[in-house]
Parts: C-alpha cells; structure tokens; sequence
C-alpha cells in the first residue's frame, strides 16, 4: 500500500495531451480516452484507490473536533439550460491571491523617494517586494533615521540612481507578518474609556534592532563605495521655485 | 547695420523646430517668400524644401552655387569646416547645456548643488580676504 501511496502522489498530472498549435491537441478524443482507461486499468491493477475523504479539525466547543470532508464533491449545477450560471464571486480572488505587480523602473537597489507618512521626502533604499504587493524599503538608519519598514508602491517616486546590492543577504524573516501592526484590543463591553487602546505607542522590540543592523552592515560599505551616496541618502528631496515635478527626470 | 545674418546662397542655418529641429542646414535656393531648399549632407538632413519660419540664421556661410548638387554643398561644407566651428561656438554650447540640465538625474541635481555650494564658499572666502585687506588700508 506504501509503494501505491507513493505512486498516486507522483501522479499529479497537466494535460498529457501536448499542444500541436493553440486549440489543437495531439492525440484525438477517442485517443485520449483510450489513454485514459488504459491508466485507469494500471492504476487498479496496482491497487491504487484515490483518497475519497478528508478528516478536518473544527473548533468551538460541543461541535465534535472533527468533520469528514468530501474531496469530490457532487456537481452543485446540472445543465438544463445552455449556459451554466457562474457564481456571483465569480473571478474574484481573495487579497493574498492578487497579482502583485511593481513598476519596471523599481529593482534591487534603487533608490526611492518616500512621500507620504512620517518620513516623507527622504530617499531611501529599495531592497525587495514582500508578498502583499508592499516594498521592503531601509533608510539605512544611520544616515537618514529610516529603518527597516515597508512602504507602497504608489507613494514614492523611483529614481534613477541604483545601488549594487546583488551580493547582499535579507534575512527570510522579513516579511509581512513581521512588520504587520500588532492589535492588541480585547474589549469588555463598556469598559471605562472605550477609546483608550493600550499599546498605542510603537516599542521597539530587540529582534527589530538586530536585523536592521544584519541589513545595514552589509548596505553600508556598498554605499560607501558609490562617491556622494552616502550625502545624497542623507539629504532629503524638495522642491524649490522654478522646479516643476513634470520636467523633471528622477 | 540693423541685420547682420541674411538669407544667402550657402548661409547655414540652425533648424529649431520641425522633424529636423537641432541640426544644420545650409541654404541652396529660395523657392518663394516663405520656403528654401535646403540641405544637411553632413548633419543628416536630405535636401528638401523647409520654410524660413524654422530655421534660425547662423553666421556661418559657405561658398556654394545656387542650386548645387548635394556633393557640392558637403564639399564646401567640409572646407569651411562648419561642423567645427559650430560645435565650438557659445550657441551650440549652451543647447548642450540646456540638453544636460534636462536630462540630469535626481542624484545628479544633488551633486551639482553640492559642487555649486564649494565653488561659491571658496568664492566668497577669496572675496572676504580681499575685502579684509583693502579695509585695513
């Protein structure tokens, strides 16, 4: 039964029915069938019987923790009318499985010009996409009080100028989770001041100062290496008279 | 003289807007009051018929009959090295200029201003100590 378990798992198959031109397949219907049964007889033969039912963990209290799931479920539609219907979230895909795009002009090592939040026009090192579409950004901390944090895509400006920091290692760590904003509210109704949440204020945890000093050492000689980088990081981005966003090149 | 640049046989011109904006284009012939055939054969421009309201005199001229072949107009072109001369005069310098102030990147604009600040302190130093010593006199 082991070797047939190793077996089925190997078998997760794409269409092997290779692809002549697009919307033409090799092999026919009738021939695919063939195909399909001959697998079909292979597969019994070796005893191979697919998982029909799954065994899922439930919380909440007198539920009984588990419930047995169907992995082949019943069809929810049966054609009588021409179309099926579609759901109506049809298509409409959760946030975490959006496509994450970034702007052709953001790679590693660019630098970035912040402009909203606390730290708006400060330029900034760009060091990677996390997974939820928002970039990695480090000041680094020693020449412009930027640490490691995250910023979005749609409020900074890509210039130009690029560091090369292909050498440099970002620690797997950091990544969404890490920088999310702690919520910590576990209201009893009518308690007292309703809008007075505990933790307000951000505290700087011991975890979040070594790996801005893991990132900064290896960023800081690369950017020493670069004549004025470090000044430039250091200065911030304004405009002045005569100076019109339009016309000028980042 | 109230004009000094006229409208010649061979007068070279500086072509300042149109699909030919930045080249030179000598003068071969005048068609009507508003057009010249023109042509570049050393900056790239065929020969063509291009309206005065375009071109912006130089004060180059080249000796070039009128209505010269295109391998006539280079060689005059050539011999009067206008090409050179052009590239040397303040005009043509300060478009580069103008060409590399547009293009210049963020990180560029930050050391200009940081080149700028040394060149004027080191200025006013040196006007300082002159100031100093004609006062003590």
């Amino acid at each position: 039964m082991a070797e047939g378990d190793q077996k089925s798992a190997k078998k997760k198959h794409g269409s092997r029915n290779p692809v002549l031109v697009r919307g033409i397949g090799r092999y026919s219907r009738s021939a695919m069938y063939a195909q399909a049964m001959c697998t079909l007889h292979w597969l019994v033969k070796l005893k191979v019987k697919p998982k029909a039912t799954v065994v899922k963990t439930v919380g909440g209290d007198k539920n009984g923790g588990t419930r047995v799931v169907k992995l082949r479920k019943m069809p929810r539609y049966y054609p009588t009318e021409d179309v099926p219907r579609k759901l109506k979230s049809h298509g409409k895909k959760p946030f975490s499985q959006h496509k994450r795009k970034l702007r052709a002009t953001i790679t590693q090592g660019t630098v970035l010009i912040l402009l909203t939040g606390r730290h708006r026009g400060k330029r900034v090192v760009f060091l990677k996409q996390l997974s939820s579409g928002l970039l990695l950004v480090t000041g680094p901390l020693a020449l412009n009080r930027v640490p490691l944090r995250r910023a979005h895509q749609k409020f900074v400006i890509a210039t130009n100028t690029k560091i090369d920091i292909s050498g440099m290692k970002i620690p797997k760590t950091l990544n969404d989770a890490y920088f999310k904003k702690k919520k910590l509210r576990r209201p009893r109704h009518q308690e007292g001041e309703i809008f007075d949440t505990e933790k307000e204020k951000y505290q700087l945890t011991e975890q979040r100062k070594e790996d801005q000093k893991a990132v900064d050492s290896q960023l800081l000689p690369l950017i020493k290496k670069v004549p004025q980088m470090k000044g430039y990081l250091r200065s911030s981005f304004c405009l002045s008279n005569g100076v019109y966003p339009h016309k000028l090149v980042f | 003289m109230v004009f000094k640049r006229f409208v010649e046989i061979g007068r070279v011109a500086y072509v300042s807007f149109g699909p030919h904006a930045g080249k030179l284009v000598a003068i071969v012939d005048v068609i009507d009051q508003n057009r010249a055939l023109v042509d570049g054969p050393c900056t790239g421009v065929k020969r063509q018929s291009m309206p005065f309201k375009c071109m912006q005199l130089t004060d180059y001229v080249i000796k070039v009959p009128h209505s010269a072949r295109q391998k006539f107009v280079r060689r005059a072109w050539e011999k009067a090295g206008v090409s050179d001369k052009w590239s040397q005069s303040s005009w043509a310098k300060k478009i580069e200029a103008r060409q590399k102030r547009a293009k210049m990147s963020d990180f560029d604009r930050y050391k200009v201003m940081k080149a700028k600040r040394m060149r004027n302190k080191i200025i006013k130093h040196e006007v300082k100590k002159l100031q100093k010593e004609a006062a003590k006199k």
